[in-house]
């Protein structure tokens, strides 16, 4: 047995002959010509049957795969269309007077080397699509077929890297897994294998000789490794892993489009926490049913100049059109504590956590305020956005906020400019807000606990300090009598509340939540199958008998 | 000549399939386009000339249209790229 290591893109356990692949070395011959023009004749007739390749794999790839996973052969179809690239092996043809072999073969390496001489990891890896349509176009030169060669069994493909062209071709129901030993996380064949949710491994130090071939092979995706020819032990361990995890994944798979509803009938909404629209595959891949907390802080904190109205605008209107009528629930900006941003200057303070944070900064300084409400109720007219503000104590703090928002609102009326009426709810994260509850409610849509501030004001503990875990305790009593406060006031008022902080997550509180009557729970995305299990097999009527609330 | 500057917005930048959407935007148009980001240039009719500028979000880039139908060209360019960029 032989245990390779490599770096996983994605997890999972595959067991299965291996298949190496080499590429057909394709050597090519400097060769001189006579006829420069009619060379280029045959350059360009060769290009176009390329084309017509490359439209034939990008249908297939639609069907196959996806739009998103096509569109690789749509930008092959413009780079071979490219001027630069074209004159380069027209150029080549005519001055050195050279075959066309020979000018594509330069042409291709000079434009994999200039991607590859770039500081972005994205476009070094685009050095492989170069090198890619440039193969595709010496094929048709040479009259010989490019691709894997098919198998008849399932098999772990085992190569030095994979083109897309190459991928593409293959029978996904034959792909066990794929093991390269070069190839980058950005590469197609690391986001092919993402998406057909299958082991695979890159930088992988295996020697791609023929006696390996054939070979029984085992891929750890957990670990990062490939055994061949794997020992009676391991191969049995290796066995018994599958299963559990093919049981789990199985399980899960199946919550996929299911209602969040208890045994006895009680609905609960699971919403995805997310920090910008890059976010928005994981919302979608988990089956969230919205979106509960989009911390719109992130849009001011990955840059070094306050975000225009027009670039935020731009970017909630996405999440909302992307989530197409489900709701969306947008943060104000909770900049202060442990989240800085030098251009806001603020200035020092001896106890940021407790300082000038989200919306006292808002109230303090409307001009930043004024620019993300227009841009949030503008971007309101093209979905289902509500807005909910952060670290609110008091019942004047709202009535300045609504202040504010009718300044806006007469604006971009006045300005003729289109906007929606988003629902407007708050952060319940401070002891005071709890206790003002029953008055908040009655100003507000909804509630949204925030766990992790709540906790840390509650008890007194900075949840930075390390020191504190003794202390620290996240079921604490006071914390979860206070969440069963604020969701009864809630619904006295006729509003609803949830909970966005990372208890919202804790599968070990989830039943108690549906006991207490929570409306919605908001976490990241990975987690919401697996609390949608727990609620599918609660029933609350139960769990409230058995259960003396806190 | 018209310009038109504007910060990058998409969280991945002019990644290869933007660059090759305004690429066929560009193409639609005689007049001469051009990109340029920190003084480096590119053709807007050529996609390896824009992706080999590596264009990020949060970059400001520059386009100018020269030509008999730049405003034709500056109006569906820069739609494009409000709202794809």
């Amino acid at each position: 047995m032989e245990v390779y290591q490599g770096k996983s893109v994605f997890g999972g356990i595959a067991i299965g002959r291996i298949s190496v692949h080499k590429k057909d070395e394709q050597q090519v011959k400097r060769v001189r010509i006579e006829d420069p023009e009619q060379e280029i004749l045959r350059y360009r007739q060769a290009k176009q049957t390329a084309m017509e390749q490359l439209q034939g794999l990008y249908q297939k790839a639609l069907k196959e795969v996806g739009e998103a996973n096509a569109a690789i052969f749509e930008i092959h179809q413009m780079m071979l269309e490219d001027d630069d690239y074209n004159e380069s092996v027209e150029n080549i043809i005519r001055m050195q007077q050279v075959n066309a072999e020979y000018a594509v073969a330069s042409t291709g390496d000079n434009f994999a080397q200039m991607f590859s001489a770039m500081d972005d990891d994205y476009m070094r890896a685009r050095s492989a699509d170069v090198k890619d349509i440039s193969e595709r176009v010496l094929s048709v030169l040479g009259g010989r077929a490019t691709g894997i060669a098919a198998s008849g069994e399932p098999v772990i493909i085992v190569a030095d890297d994979l083109a897309p062209s190459e991928t593409v071709q293959l029978n996904k129901d034959l792909v066990l897994s794929f093991v390269t030993v070069h190839g980058s996380v950005n590469s197609h064949t690391a986001i092919l294998a993402r998406t057909m949710s299958i082991p695979a491994l890159i930088g992988t130090a295996i020697p791609l000789t023929d006696d390996i071939d054939g070979k029984v092979g085992i891929v750890d995706g957990k670990n990062g490794c490939i055994y061949v020819d794997p020992d009676e032990d391991t191969l049995g361990r290796m066995q018994q892993l599958k299963l559990e995890e093919q049981e789990k994944k199985e399980l899960l798979q199946t919550l996929k489009g299911r209602e969040n509803i208890t045994i006895d009938g009680k609905k609960i909404m699971l919403y995805a926490n997310i920090g910008n629209s890059k976010d928005l595959a994981a919302v979608l891949q988990n089956d969230a049913g919205g979106i509960g907390l989009f911390r719109s802080e992130f849009i001011y904190l990955e840059r070094d100049t306050f975000p225009t109205e027009e670039e935020q605008f731009q970017i909630y209107r996405t999440v909302a059109e992307t989530m197409a009528g489900k709701p969306v629930i947008i943060r104000t900006l909770d900049i202060g504590a442990d989240k800085k941003c030098d251009y806001f200057e603020m200035e020092p303070e001896e106890n940021p956590a407790m300082g000038c944070r989200a919306i006292r900064i808002c109230l303090t300084r409307p001009e930043i305020f004024k620019t993300q409400l227009r841009a949030l109720f503008r971007a309101s007219a093209f979905g289902n956005i509500s807005i909910m503000y952060p670290m609110i104590i008091s019942v004047d703090e709202l009535r300045k906020i609504k202040t504010i928002v009718a300044e806006i609102r007469q604006e971009l009326t006045e300005q003729g400019v289109t906007f929606g009426e988003p629902k407007q709810g708050i952060m319940i994260e401070t002891p005071a807000a709890v206790m003002m509850s029953e008055e908040l409610a009655k100003e507000v849509d909804f509630f949204s606990i925030g766990t992790n501030d709540l906790t840390q004001y509650t008890l007194a503990i900075d949840r930075q300090n390390p020191k504190l875990d003794a202390f620290y305790d996240p079921h604490h009593p006071a914390v979860l009598r206070m969440i069963q406060m604020v969701v009864e006031n809630a619904h006295k008022a006729g509003i609803w509340a949830g909970i966005c902080g990372e208890l919202g997550a804790d599968t070990t509180l989830t039943r108690r939540f549906l006991a207490m009557g929570v409306d919605e729970l908001s976490m990241s995305p990975g987690s919401i199958l697996p609390v949608r299990k727990i609620i599918l097999e609660t029933d609350v009527t139960k769990e409230r008998e058995n259960n003396n609330l806190c | 000549m018209k310009e038109f500057k504007y910060v990058i917005t998409d969280p991945e930048g002019i990644h290869a399939r933007p660059a090759g959407e305004l690429v066929k935007a560009a193409k639609e148009f005689a007049a001469n386009i051009t990109l340029t980001k920190d003084g480096k240039s590119g053709d807007c009719k050529r996609i390896f000339g824009i992706m080999g500028l590596a264009v990020k979000a949060g970059n400001e880039i520059t386009l100018t249209f020269d030509g008999e139908d730049e405003e034709a060209a500056y109006a569906a360019v820069t739609e494009f790229v409000k709202a794809n960029l």
